[in-house]
């Protein structure tokens, strides 16, 4: 089974003392990979992973990114039918991170399995086909992304007032329009909703605006992010106890001890 | 391009010669880049046989034979058990920063990895024997019982250091935190060498230590190289020696084996 599997866990798992080169050979001998072909596989995942130029230095003197995308590349060494990672864009930046993720794509495209856990959203959301959302240690959803994003509430109405204006106003204006609880940021000076049927809901808004009398610079209504979506179903707030937060809290990040598992199966 | 699902399934896994030897030299090209191994491997060994020497060797008298001609064959396993507390910590290491875990999900066994360092140990002891009969030669050790003996007590101080590198490899997964490996490693060796007839004649002793001392397996073991370096009947201290190591061995190189399958973070 382990001949079968490639594995990146949450810390960089690359020996310091060995160069990057040396790390890799030594992972494809262990794999049963001759010194020839280790040597050649190495050369092959640094080349792919942007780590040829830093090949033959130690790994202790790279930087955070490169360590894990050599950890990334160890555990690409024995071509494996499934690859588990670990949040496996922790601690790149965004350059790496985009770079990770069309690696990632292009391997599923060939037919390798992923399985990874991350709390990063976007991640799931660009890389999963198939999606599960743990929150305190229970199963809160699962399926693919649009499904998981439909079970949400539909879509999200953005109303965005102009800047220096307290959004808080507009938000009391708009209470009860969405099938949730808003969101209030602030910072950007937005309202979102989640809204069970968008255009539907658009003469009620016009009307509502147009009644409060309130400046309102944008409005705009899209899909929720998968990240809306994983806060609504982790929140499971009931029907019509929808209250704006304080003006000025963000939204981001997700609660204590959750983080959606996803799966890619080719 | 990527070659994901390659011939993956197919590839036969790495003899256990192969994982062995592939494990080595990683341990091999560790000792000679990390400063602490570095300075344990040269400059700890002939410091020992320095300070002892000029610093005891006055106030010791040993009946028929000079101080550096009793000390030398004695202080090896105290260096070489020096030696081994970074073993400890390099396996503690190895389990805290996920390269254990990394090593489990390859298609090798926790043999190969634990019999790697053991080797890479034992080439490093050899060096440390050798280096330290050369600098004790320098300041006028001898070996008095012809180079057959001297090679075989070469050998029984490289076997002890296996010994001890399966102990604290045993105590670093027990111990999990590498500070506390290094002193759990260093602190039987300190006792068992200094309550032994390694630096001074047991006759020297208090009652009470002098019985602790000839039951010392750490006194037998300087015995049994003292006769091989400087004359005198061998079979018996060598046999019983080899004994003690053996009896050792039977009990941690399963412990330690069955410690690894299942040690986790700390």
């Amino acid at each position: 089974m382990r001949r079968l599997i490639g594995l990146s866990g949450q810390y960089a798992a690359v020996d310091p003392f060995l160069t990057g080169r040396e790390n890799l050979v030594m992972i494809g001998r262990l794999h049963g990979l001759g010194c020839r072909a280790a040597h050649c596989r190495a050369g092959e995942l640094l080349n792919r992973l942007g780590l040829i130029e830093a090949a033959d230095r130690q790994a202790r003197t790279y930087s955070g990114g490169m360590r894990r995308r050599l950890d990334v590349a160890a555990g690409l060494v024995a071509a494996p039918l499934v690859l588990f990672l670990d949040e496996p864009a922790t601690g790149l930046d965004p350059e790496g991170r985009l770079a990770l993720w069309q690696l990632l794509g292009e391997l599923t495209a060939q037919g390798t399995s992923l399985l990874l856990t991350t709390q990063y959203l976007e991640e799931a959301d660009r890389l999963a086909t198939s999606i599960v959302v743990l929150g305190h240690g229970r199963l809160i959803a699962s399926g693919t992304p649009s499904q998981i994003k439909a079970r949400s509430g539909g879509d999200r109405l953005e109303v965005t007032v102009p800047p220096g204006d307290d959004p808080g106003p507009v938000a009391r204006a708009l209470a009860g329009l969405g099938a949730g609880p808003s969101v209030v940021d602030g910072v950007t000076g937005r309202v979102v909703v989640p809204v069970a049927d968008g255009p539907a809901i658009l003469p009620e808004l016009a009307a509502r605006l147009a009644a409060s009398n309130l400046p309102v610079a944008e409005v705009a209504l899209r899909r929720p992010t998968l990240e809306e979506a994983f806060l609504a179903l982790t929140r499971q707030p009931g029907p019509g106890t929808a209250l704006p937060e304080p003006a000025g809290s963000r939204s981001a990040g997700s609660p204590g001890g959750a983080g959606p598992a996803k799966r890619r199966s080719p | 391009m990527i070659t994901a699902a390659a011939p993956a399934p197919q590839r036969a896994p790495a003899s256990v010669l192969t994982s062995t030897g592939t494990i080595t030299a990683r341990n091999l090209r560790r000792m000679t880049r990390v400063p602490t191994l570095i300075a344990l491997a040269t400059i700890q060994p002939v410091l020992l046989v320095l300070l002892f020497t000029y610093a005891f060797g006055g106030a010791v008298h040993v009946p028929g034979v000079t101080y550096i001609d009793y000390l030398l064959p004695g202080i090896v396993v105290l260096a070489i058990g020096f030696g081994a507390s970074q073993t400890g910590v390099a396996v503690a290491e190895d389990l805290a920063s996920g390269m254990i875990d990394r090593f489990r999900s390859l298609p090798i066994t926790g043999t190969a990895v634990l019999a790697g360092r053991v080797a890479a140990d034992a080439v490093r002891n050899l060096g440390v024997v050798v280096l330290m009969a050369g600098a004790g030669s320098a300041i006028g050790f001898r070996f008095h019982a012809g180079p057959g003996a001297a090679l075989t007590a070469a050998a029984l101080a490289v076997a002890a250091g296996t010994v001890f590198s399966w102990l604290n490899m045993l105590l670093g997964l027990l111990v999990r935190n590498p500070e506390a490996a290094g002193l759990a490693g260093l602190f039987p060796i300190i006792i068992l060498t200094f309550t032994s007839s390694t630096l001074v004649p047991v006759a020297t002793m208090p009652g009470w230590l002098q019985a602790f001392a000839r039951a010392n397996p750490v006194t037998g073991m300087a015995g049994a190289l003292r006769a091989l370096c400087l004359g005198g009947p061998t079979a018996r201290p060598v046999i019983e020696t080899l004994a003690w190591l053996a009896g050792i061995l039977a009990v941690t190189i399963p412990a330690a084996i069955s410690r690894y399958r299942h040690a986790t973070t700390a």
